[in-house]
């Protein structure tokens, strides 16, 4: 189709350069972490700094499953983010689809007030008040309730619904469906990959919270891995050594089996749901 | 069918009292304000009791006074903010923060789109895809922790490479100079492989018998992209950029809040993370509620300036 010429042929290997170039640094970081999180006590004693280990060991992540702390928070991450999403996806979907009903009476005022959710924020403060108020500070509810809906997307999953062709609904009315069964029978089922994608998004936030974990949860023993592991990776180099009987391999490799260790589950549903998203992100860009 | 039946019913007789008329829709409808009622009561109870109670900015509250007993003390904590030396700071670190921002992250996602455009092979340019969007999904705490390990003075990456080429080390996370920088280069790499869909798919919406007309014309690759690609994607463009400048003062909590310490809070401090050291951690709520207020307001004004603009520029706006 297009032109063989020197000059267009040089442009697409210098172009293809670069993006290899652009999507190692993206990339290499993480490799650069799995490795060190396998390296021998020994080396990262000798050296003060490697590329790669030349000998491996699993003395880092022996230690973080003898920790009980470190496995305590992963598994009130992952309930968080199970028990979180479903909420989520719950509040999200019910709400969104009576306001995909443009006969719905009052439709246009509920829109407008979540709307203006999304451009006047009271602040962390009075909402920090109203949720210690509930009494969910402390509990596990402070990290799922208060971002129970985001408003954007919301807005998007109404959108995607609006798309769907009206005479589905017709159709399943005259069988006798009332709202609810349109919903669950006709709607979800033509929306699923849409559902799937915010689903991800969800999951991720939870999975990544942590302003909401250091404004509710005082109790350390209720921290999800984000807050442990900025305690540990980042505030000080030895936060786990008096966590555990067992002598501590040098920090740095705890450090980096830990930020394996909290980044891996969530990037291993990535792949499964990759082709959708890209879709999801879009449908934002359509009005209704 | 009955419900089939009543509809034409519904719409016929206008001489019926409105009242009455909307009595019967909300009857009709029963099953849809049922399923809108907990996401109502999530947005009432988290987002709208929330800004009653920024009336906490006007007032001098006591925890154990409660939001009711605290005395009004009116416009004493604006008055204070404004003559603090520290609201400058928190004004001046914002702004820089959201300059570098706009002049270094906001052009790197469309450049890289661009390049993704000019790829033929689509096995390679998915492959690169899927590697740029991976550091979205990861949260800023190991952002930071990654930055931390390459950037650390002992044993970092980066200064072990400058040591070697003979120079001198830096201590990127604790100097004042770098913490600017530092917080650009985390976002651009977070961030700039996210930023490239929505013009990725722009880009996909050009019409290919546009490129071929172009070549038989005698258009190279630069000329095609100058007259074609670009003018594809300019809406885009002014869109998020206006929407951008839109959210100018939203620096990102956990990011800076995360790489703040003692020595580079003078520069690294913003209005997110001063509310909440002064708000939560040392319970000066009615103060701290003020500077939040202000900057919501300030957010809020110039979010509403940016919609009407990109009206202004004939292109739908968001809101």
């Amino acid at each position: 189709m297009h032109e063989r010429s020197l000059g267009n042929r040089l442009f697409g290997i210098a172009n293809g350069t670069v993006l290899i170039l652009v999507a190692a640094v993206m990339i290499i970081p993480f490799i650069y972490i799995v490795l060190i999180s396998f390296a021998t006590e020994q080396e990262v004693l000798a050296k003060s700094f490697m590329l790669f280990p030349t000998k491996f060991s699993l003395a880092g992540y022996r230690y973080i499953l003898s920790t009980p702390i470190l496995l305590h928070s992963l598994w009130v991450t992952i309930g968080v983010t199970v028990v979180g999403t479903l909420v989520n996806l719950l509040m999200t979907v019910l709400m969104a689809y009576p306001l995909a009903r443009k006969e719905l009476y009052g439709r246009r005022l509920i829109l407008l007030l979540v709307t203006f959710t999304m451009v006047f924020s009271a602040g962390i403060v009075p909402t920090f008040l109203i949720v210690k108020g509930l009494h969910l500070t402390n509990t596990y509810w402070a990290l799922i309730i208060p971002s129970a809906i985001s408003a954007f997307n919301l807005i998007i999953i109404k959108n995607f619904f609006q798309q769907l062709p009206d005479g589905l609904e017709e159709s399943a009315k005259i069988d006798g469906c009332n709202d609810l069964g349109i919903l669950l029978r006709i709607v979800l089922p033509l929306s699923m990959p849409a559902i799937a994608t915010f689903a991800l998004f969800y999951a991720v936030n939870h999975w990544n919270t942590f302003l909401n974990a250091i404004l509710y949860i005082n109790d350390s023993r209720k921290w999800p891995i984000q807050v442990l592991l900025r305690q540990i990776v980042i505030l000080t180099e030895k936060g786990l050594s008096d966590m555990s009987e067992a002598p501590p391999p040098p920090s740095k490799i705890i450090n980096m089996a830990v930020i394996v260790f909290s980044t891996v589950p969530i990037l291993a549903f990535y792949p499964f749901l990759q082709k959708h998203f890209a879709k999801g992100v879009l449908l934002g860009s359509v009005k209704g | 069918m009955n419900q089939v039946e009543s509809e034409p019913a519904l719409a016929a007789p206008a001489c019926m009292p409105k009242r009455h008329r909307v009595g019967l829709r909300l009857l009709r409808d029963k099953w849809l304000y049922l399923m809108l009622f907990p996401g109502v009561i999530y947005f009432v109870l988290f987002k709208y009791a929330p800004m009653w109670g920024l009336l906490l900015a006007f007032k001098n509250y006591q925890p154990y006074l409660g939001f009711f007993e605290s005395e009004w003390v009116g416009l004493k904590h604006f008055d204070r903010l404004f003559h603090d030396p520290v609201f400058w700071m928190l004004l001046r670190n914002t702004l820089i923060l959201a300059c570098y921002n706009i002049l270094f992250f906001f052009p790197a996602p469309i450049v890289l789109a661009l390049m993704l455009n000019e790829v033929r092979r689509e096995a390679f340019k998915r492959v690169v895809q899927t590697l740029i969007y991976v550091p979205h999904f990861v949260s800023w705490v190991v952002v930071v922790g990654i930055a931390y390990t390459f950037f650390t003075l002992d044993g970092g990456l980066v200064n072990e490479a400058i040591a070697s080429l003979g120079g001198e080390k830096i201590n990127f996370l604790i100097s004042t100079e770098w913490f600017r920088p530092m917080i650009t280069l985390e976002v651009i790499w977070k961030e700039t492989g996210w930023g490239t869909i929505i013009f990725l798919a722009a880009l996909s919406g050009v019409d290919p018998q546009l490129y071929e007309a172009a070549r038989i014309d005698g258009a190279g690759r630069m000329r095609q992209l100058w007259h074609i690609t670009l003018p594809a994607i300019r809406s885009t463009i002014t869109i998020l950029f206006i929407l951008r400048l839109g959210t100018f003062l939203d620096t990102g909590f956990e990011q800076i809040f995360l790489m703040l310490n003692s020595i580079n809070r003078e520069v690294g401090e913003v209005f997110d993370t001063y509310v909440y050291t002064a708000g939560i951690t040392q319970g000066q709520f009615s103060f701290s509620t003020a500077v939040g207020l202000f900057k919501s307001i300030v957010g809020f004004v110039l979010i509403i300036t940016a919609n009407w603009l990109v009206k202004r520029f004939g292109e739908e706006g968001v809101y």
